[in-house]
């Protein structure tokens, strides 16, 4: 995973509540089986729609998404992390997200930056009041800065020292592979096993 | 320490604790005792272990199906579709490489990830369930700590059978009294999530608790937790009892012999202390609770059946309002509507939330010796194979042949339209699915999610309807009280 520590980029107010994954990433979309070539499918309902936020310059070029309470709920589909990433989104945010959407984003190197309402509503009106008017998310120093606005955001720590190192999860944890195999030696013979199968 | 039913799942799994509160802090690596895989969010991750040069640790801990691609007809024949067809070959392709048991279309077990699990006996009280799928939740029903995850933490789980998690907030909500006739788990639930909304579960693991749920059948307190992803909850769980005992004996892969009391004695304990404390408390009222229906295009956009359709003034929150404006745009509704008033085009009868034996019992019951609107078009998707092979012995197939419905076979179906069962644009339709979101169930379509038998109720009168709307059957349609 690449390493994220500061990021500035045209900001794109998505005046929305309870943007869910079906919004981000449409269920036809979740056919193909690469990792990659999402951004033709991200937000792809909204954006036949020529008066869509992403649809008007110089929003087109944005890189952080600034939406309202309850981004990514819904389905776990990764897709929609993958498709904000692909289109060039390199941070999200917003004053509460869905857990599963905030693990998947924290493991693709998304950042989801929890930041107060009141907040989002002043980037709001700055991004709508000077369209183009980039913001800084500072992995660092917990901070968003646009135009004037200072505003500070919520991060757990662990998302932040792996971001912020670029660290591969997976890794991490093989290094307490003894641990697992010491865990596996104790676990009770009722506890079911998929192979050899039973049927009914 | 006086522990939650959570709580002491969480702790049975732990392998290794996490460091603390440090900046670089490891969070709980617990081990998972059962992984479900299907088609949809498996490919990059096996495609990962393959990069990575890594083995799948466990794969007789770990188990696949196809499901949410699958066709609901003509399943002896290649799939149509090509994109799906390579996504389901890549998982049989995958399952062989690694390993991995797959239910192919056309097996007896095939079927919704989250019926067959349950179904074969592999969803236990007190285990770590996972799946990529928000819907894992299901499996909580047991008392099981299940949890829905992304791509990523699949790959993680094949690699280690373990996920690193941050513990969870806990919230009981408390379902006391006797549900009135008509009225079902999907009814608590829609209620639970319109009282606390899509974000209120966000942090949370919910345990549903009371006499009304002590009272359910585990088909129905499936039903409930299958939901609480829509709550904005990581899971939702119930407590194991005799009800819970009783559906696991025999099945394939329950304990047996001195496992099966092991087993038991241990799923005995698996009950929130007496003096345990939880973070978040809600209350719900099983007496006074009604037949539930969304009319927006969220889950927690719900009333009773029996109310109209709220005008966004009543939102006293700004964003709660506009949110509420471009929902009724979106459904092509005017507020101060009845929902009685409402008339769908189309009934879906399936999904992990409603497609067990209960709930096709349930809306046979209700249509059995009635007719259905002649301009509804009605589907009926059982769970999985299994349920569709019990269903027929029972004869529902032809109940709800001889009503007018379509009978499928299993999968996700018309839930997410992954595969050819979709709406079509400004197409209503009465789902006893789980979301209601823009374009859910194809573009432009139109979702109310009911229960069973109110969507057996709206398919006779071709508007959204609860049973006790209906007049009498030529022979007389009990309606049961337990139904999901």
């Amino acid at each position: 995973m690449e390493k994220f520590t500061t990021h500035t980029g045209i900001g794109v107010p998505l005046r929305q509540s309870n943007v869910d994954t079906d919004q981000i990433i449409p269920a036809v979309y979740l056919k193909r089986i690469t990792r990659t070539g999402f951004e033709d499918a991200l937000f792809s309902a909204w954006r036949k729609d020529p008066s869509f936020i992403l649809n008007q310059a110089p929003f087109t070029a944005g890189s952080v998404l600034v939406a309202g309470r309850d981004f990514g709920t819904g389905s776990s589909r990764e897709h929609a992390v993958w498709a904000l990433k692909d289109y060039g989104f390199k941070a999200v945010l917003s004053s509460r997200f869905a857990d599963i959407f905030r693990g998947n984003s924290g493991k693709q190197g998304l950042l989801a930056a929890e930041v107060s309402q009141d907040d989002i509503e002043l980037i709001w009106k700055e991004l709508e009041h000077a369209p183009g008017t980039e913001v800084t998310v500072d992995l660092v120093s917990k901070t968003v800065v646009c135009g004037n606005i200072v505003a500070p955001f919520e991060i757990d720590d662990y998302t932040r020292w792996r971001l912020l190192e670029g660290l591969d999860d997976i890794g991490l944890t093989l290094q307490h592979e003894a641990d697992i195999t010491a865990y596996e030696a104790t676990r009770p013979s009722f506890k079911p096993k998929t192979l050899p199968a039973r049927l009914s | 320490m006086a522990k939650t039913l959570a709580e002491k799942v969480w702790d049975a799994h732990v392998v290794r604790k996490g460091d603390g509160d440090g900046a670089n802090a490891q969070p709980d690596l617990l081990f998972i005792d059962l992984h479900l895989v299907h088609e949809v969010t498996s490919p990059q991750a096996f495609e990962g272990l393959r990069l990575a040069g890594r083995k799948l640790r466990r794969p007789d801990l770990t188990i696949a199906t196809e499901d949410h691609n699958t066709p609901t007809l003509d399943i002896d024949k290649p799939i149509a579709d090509l994109t799906s067809r390579t996504q389901i070959q890549t998982l049989r392709n995958n399952c062989a490489e690694f390993g991995v048991r797959l239910h192919s279309l056309g097996d007896a077990e095939q079927g919704i990830v989250h019926v067959v699990g349950p179904q074969l006996g592999l969803t236990q009280p007190g285990m770590t369930v996972v799946c990529g799928d928000s819907h894992t939740s299901t499996h909580g029903a047991f008392g099981a700590l299940a949890m829905g995850i992304g791509t990523s933490e699949v790959e993680h789980v094949m690699a280690t059978q373990t996920l690193s998690l941050k513990p969870f907030k806990t919230m009981a909500i408390n379902v006391e009294g006797t549900l009135r006739p008509g009225v079902t788990a999907k009814d608590i639930i829609l209620a639970v999530i319109a009282k606390i909304g899509t974000g209120g579960g966000q942090g949370y693991v919910l345990e549903y608790r009371g006499s009304a749920i002590r009272a359910l059948s585990m088909d129905a307190r499936m039903t409930i937790c299958n939901m609480s992803i829509e709550a904005g909850a990581r899971a939702g769980m119930v407590a194991p009892d005799e009800t819970t005992y009783e559906f696991m004996k025999g099945r394939p892969h329950a304990p047996e012999g001195a496992d099966w009391d092991a087993a038991v004695e241990y799923w005995n304990t698996l009950r929130t202390d007496d003096d345990a404390t939880f973070d978040a408390q809600v209350d719900l009222d099983a007496d006074t609770l009604e037949p539930f229906v969304t009319w927006g295009t969220n889950p927690g956009q719900g009333v009773s059946l029996s109310e109209s359709v709220p005008s966004p003034e009543d939102f006293g929150d700004e964003n709660a309002k506009a949110a509420a404006e471009r929902a009724l745009q979106y459904m092509g509704l005017e507020a101060g509507t009845p929902m009685k008033d409402i008339r769908v085009d189309t009934v879906f009868l399936g999904s992990c939330t409603n497609s067990r034996m209960e709930d096709l019992r349930a809306a046979a019951d209700i249509i059995r010796g009635r007719r259905k609107d002649p301009n509804i078009r009605m589907l009926v998707v059982p769970g999985s194979a299994r349920v569709r092979l019990e269903a027929e012995a029972e004869g529902l197939d032809r109940v709800f042949k001889d009503f007018g419905a379509e009978w499928r076979f299993a999968g996700c179906s018309m839930c997410l339209g992954m595969n050819p069962d979709q709406l079509e644009v400004g197409e209503r339709c009465a789902s006893t699915s789980n979301r209601n979101f823009e374009g859910r169930q194809g573009k432009g379509g139109r979702t109310h999610l009911v229960s069973p038998v109110v969507a057996a109720a709206t398919a006779i009168r071709g508007t959204l309807s609860s049973p006790s709307d209906l007049d009498p059957a030529p022979e007389s349609a009990a309606i049961r009280t337990d139904a999901a």
